[in-house]
């Protein structure tokens, strides 16, 4: 039985433990805003928040979580939209919006530890999130105007 | 656990119509239709009407809603083409709700792809809206007393200039759906300086909902008592199952069961590809017991498919006469006066979509009846696929359209439906079947891989006066027909055979070659190969004539002039060339546009830097483009800045199209700097984003600019067309940056 926390409530899991976090939130939570896209930790859109730290849900096994507090896209942003996500939708940045919860979870972290990122730190925080409808300028932009907005 | 209601437009209507609300069709509707007759279950006869749509409803409360018949894959059309209806019938977009429909022929072509869901439904919206708003007026007129003549609308309201008398929509929608719907002849439409939103545009109606986390893609979906499948699929075309460890997978906790999916019978179409299901509780288990089936195939005869060799065919038959596709003058013999004709061969490979959601399907068969959501480009080819599969009537196939995680064309393709409607008949059962990257990038439907040869004789200035261009690829139909080897008109003419040159020898020819695995069309599809040969050739005609290859193109593309195609099989994208004619000058307006725009030969570039240039007409879209590039002594590549000027005619939504646009840059690098799919053995060797990469944001173009040209010609494409220019653009600016021409992609500077 492992013990842990998902967006504030407690939880209990006793399946498999080398299931993926990804596929606990998805199929047994019901917690579908995670997403599922490559399962080797190459693409970001299943990136969730673990105890401060964005982590790729599809490579994490359950049997790694015990005690672990995990924030989801569903647990940001409890009063109203997160900074990050009015920023997101300030810039229009989606266009199939697949990749974009993980985007966000992943922009939260870098500006979690970096107040202004500037480009290069913005590159090398976000290099792990792929968009294939190739939206990486308006993230660009989203992340500056969540920054200022931060501040 | 969450049920999906996505509501049946059966349900959508009672519901509005048990509400006393108006109902419209659009103007074709001979009279109004009442909720059961417009089912799609109950009245498969009304089916066949001619174009019988259903795209607005009104509310007593005001509440417009809107039917987006056409699929969200991320171009914004679930905004765009109910935001064009809701300007014509003057609605408050706020008071509107938009609803995805099902697959029903009643819409029209439902099939989004090839760039066309503006063009082509742009009057059918403004009709729609335009009935409305003439119906609401009369039902004002009618209890007012006063003609309609004198009446008009503003943002939700009918009112009666210089008198008090107003009334919202809700108010009047009882009093409206009790009368009888226009004829189109009698309908006024907005002018353009009335417009609210067509030319402002509108953000996405789902940004809020995607950027939270709620909105429901097709692997989202989930059903009460639904299964998980995944599936391992024979790894070669064709292949069949030997053995299989039907008990392995039982081993793994949550596995229910393995279930054997029949093979397809040629051609593979839209069918399964055959292989083993494993059934389980989840996703995760099912993935697992996968691992554990040991399937034994019997590979067949595309085993002995290799991409290598089969590369060497396609360059070797490039250089071999082929079919002669268009002909103008006597290339040959402007040839054979010439001693120092120039020849040059590119070679593009099969390109995988890679959409982020790797396909899903939920189906649920039950008596003879099969519910499906799926994130499908094509509700009505999953009716047709799902029918024939499953041995029942069209209408039997209810398909509800979740979003789509990125499609690409790949989601046109209903095999993946197909798997979960045969395995929950199988079952009797929901069930989702979910795929790994792995399945999606080792089966798809590949752009083809295509090799190219092109020959020109020069005059004095360097300015061809012969010009040869041979291309050869598996075609499009071979997945339709596997006797098919030459490619057909609608994609030959893509950047082919409308090449916009004013050269007056020129022969273009296309050459056969068999397919091997399932080939289909991919974001601008030939274009893509096309284009880059075509534009990369015209740039090495002009570094050889010691000419600006801007100067140049403006110069090849010659004086402003309709292209004459009606000797060559030249379908126009399905536009008409009255209403769409190919017109050079508009090719040549965006490229001296992009010239000004880039700062083209006006800025200092640093060392290792390049600009090049590219202009392409695709989707009826004329687009040029200049990409700057920035190469350091390691060869790594960035890719500053980015230009577009893009003439697409009107354009509904602008900051939609330049999202389109920007997008297509980063869809451009990824094929020009890592695209690359090949086959040993007749599978396919890449598996997922390690093996196959797609550009990420240190690797995009940082800034890219896009110039919409003011028109009032008739809405173009914006999906697509400008994938095309840029991949030649780019590996042109690397010949200025380096010295290095790129003939083959993805590009090496090795």
């Amino acid at each position: 039985m492992i013990q842990l926390e998902v967006n504030g409530a407690e939880q209990s899991f006793s399946g498999d433990p080398e299931m993926r976090l990804l596929w606990y939130l998805r199929d047994i939570l019901g917690l579908t805003g995670t997403k599922f896209g490559c399962g080797l930790a190459l693409c970001g859109a299943c990136t969730v928040d673990k105890n401060g730290e964005a982590i790729r849900s599809c490579s994490t096994p359950m049997s790694s979580l015990a005690g672990a507090h995990i924030t989801t896209i569903e647990g940001i942003g409890a009063n109203g939209l997160h900074p990050v996500q009015q920023a997101w939708i300030q810039h229009d940045v989606p266009q199939c919006g697949y990749c974009q919860t993980g985007q966000i979870m992943q922009a939260i972290s870098l500006l979690r530890k970096t107040t202004k990122p500037t480009d290069q730190q913005i590159d090398e925080s976000m290099a792990g999130n792929i968009c294939r409808c190739g939206t990486y300028q308006r993230i660009r932009a989203a992340i500056k105007t969540a920054a200022g907005e931060r501040s | 656990m969450t049920i999906l209601m996505n509501l049946s437009r059966r349900e959508f209507l009672r519901g509005i119509v048990g509400s006393g609300a108006l109902v419209l069709g659009a103007q074709f509707f001979p009279t109004m239709v009442s909720a059961e007759e417009s089912s799609p279950i109950s009245t498969p006869a009304d089916l066949t009407t001619f174009h019988p749509q259903m795209f607005v409803g009104i509310d007593t409360d005001g509440t417009v809603h809107i039917v987006a018949h056409r699929s969200e894959m991320g171009t914004l059309i679930r905004t765009s083409l109910p935001m064009v209806l809701a300007d014509e019938l003057d609605a408050d977009w706020k008071r509107v709700k938009i609803e995805q429909a099902i697959g029903d022929p009643r819409y029209g072509d439902q099939n989004t792809d090839g760039s066309r869901s503006i063009r082509q439904f742009y009057d059918t919206m403004r009709q729609a809206g335009a009935t409305a708003r003439l119906m609401l007026v009369q039902a004002a007129a009618q209890q007012w007393g006063v003609p309609p003549s004198e009446l008009r609308t503003d943002h939700h309201v009918v009112l009666h200039p210089g008198t008090s008398l107003r009334r919202g929509y809700g108010e009047l929608a009882s009093a409206a759906s009790k009368l009888t719907v226009p004829k189109k002849e009698d309908l006024q439409f907005k002018s353009k300086n009335e417009w609210r939103y067509i030319g402002r545009g509108m953000g996405s109606a789902d940004v809020s909902e995607i950027c939270t986390g709620k909105s429901i893609y097709g692997t989202d979906t989930r059903l009460e008592g639904m299964f998980y499948a995944s599936i391992e699929r024979p790894p070669v075309l064709g292949g069949k199952i030997k053995s299989y460890d039907e008990k392995g997978p039982l081993q793994v906790t949550g596995v229910h069961q393995t279930v054997p999916i029949d093979p397809f019978k040629p051609p593979c179409a839209f069918q399964p590809l055959g292989g083993v299901a494993v059934i389980a509780d989840n996703t995760w288990a099912a993935f697992q017991g996968r691992r554990k089936l040991n399937v034994v195939w019997d590979n067949g005869p595309n085993a002995s498919y290799d991409s290598e060799a089969y590369k060497k065919e396609l360059q070797e038959t490039a250089r071999q006469p082929g079919k002669v596709i268009r002909s103008e003058g006597d290339v040959d013999a402007a040839f054979a006066k010439d001693a120092s004709t120039f020849e040059a061969e590119y070679y593009v490979p099969l390109l995988a979509h890679a959409p982020m959601e790797p396909m899903a399907a939920l189906a649920d068969y039950r008596d003879g009846m099969v519910t499906v959501w799926a994130p499908t480009q094509s509700p009505q080819t999953v009716q047709t696929v799902l029918a024939q599969q499953l041995g029942i009537p069209k209408e039997n196939v209810i398909c509800h359209v979740t979003l789509l995680g990125g499609g690409f064309g790949r989601k046109s393709k209903p095999d993946f439906v197909a798997e979960a409607a045969v395995l929950s008949k199988k079952l009797g059962r929901p069930v989702k079947v979910v795929w790994t990257r792995e399945d999606d990038i080792k089966f798809g439907y590949y752009n083809a891989v295509a090799a190219m040869y092109l020959k020109a004789s020069l005059d004095a200035r360097g300015k061809p006066i012969a010009w040869l261009q041979r291309s050869v690829f598996p075609p499009i139909p071979s997945t339709f027909d596997v006797s098919a080897v030459y490619g057909d008109a609608g994609h030959l003419q893509q950047g082919w055979t409308d090449i916009p040159y004013d050269i007056p020898n020129l022969r273009i020819e296309n050459g056969p070659a068999k397919a091997h695995v399932r080939i289909g069309w991919l974001r601008s599809v030939a274009n893509i190969y096309h284009g880059f040969a075509v534009q990369t050739f015209t740039d090495e005609l002009a570094q050889r004539a010691g000419r600006d290859p801007a100067e140049y193109l403006l110069d090849i593309i010659g004086l402003p002039r309709r292209m004459d195609l009606s000797k060559t099989a030249y379908p126009n994208y399905g536009a008409s060339p009255k209403t769409y004619p190919w017109e050079t000058g508009r090719l040549r307006r965006v490229t001296e546009m992009v010239i000004e725009k880039s700062g083209w030969r006006k800025r200092k570039l640093s060392k290792g830097a390049g600009m090049g240039i590219a202009a392409h007409r695709s989707f009826l879209t004329y687009v040029a483009c200049v990409v700057e590039v920035q190469v350091t002594d390691d060869g790594e590549i960035s890719i500053p800045k980015v230009d577009y000027v893009v003439d697409a005619g009107l354009v509904v939504n602008p900051e939609a199209t330049r999202a389109q646009f920007e997008g297509a840059a980063v869809f451009g690098t990824s094929i020009a700097r890592s695209g690359k799919i090949t086959a040993r053995n007749g599978a396919i060797e890449q598996s997922n984003f390690f093996d196959y990469p797609v550009a990420r944001i240190n690797e995009a173009p940082f800034q890219t600019n896009v110039h919409i040209v003011d028109s009032d010609a008739p809405p173009a494409g914006v999906g697509e067309p400008g994938v095309p220019p840029f991949v030649p653009a780019m590996c042109n600016a690397i010949f200025a940056a380096t010295g290095k021409r790129i003939r083959e992609l993805p590009l090496s500077l090795g």
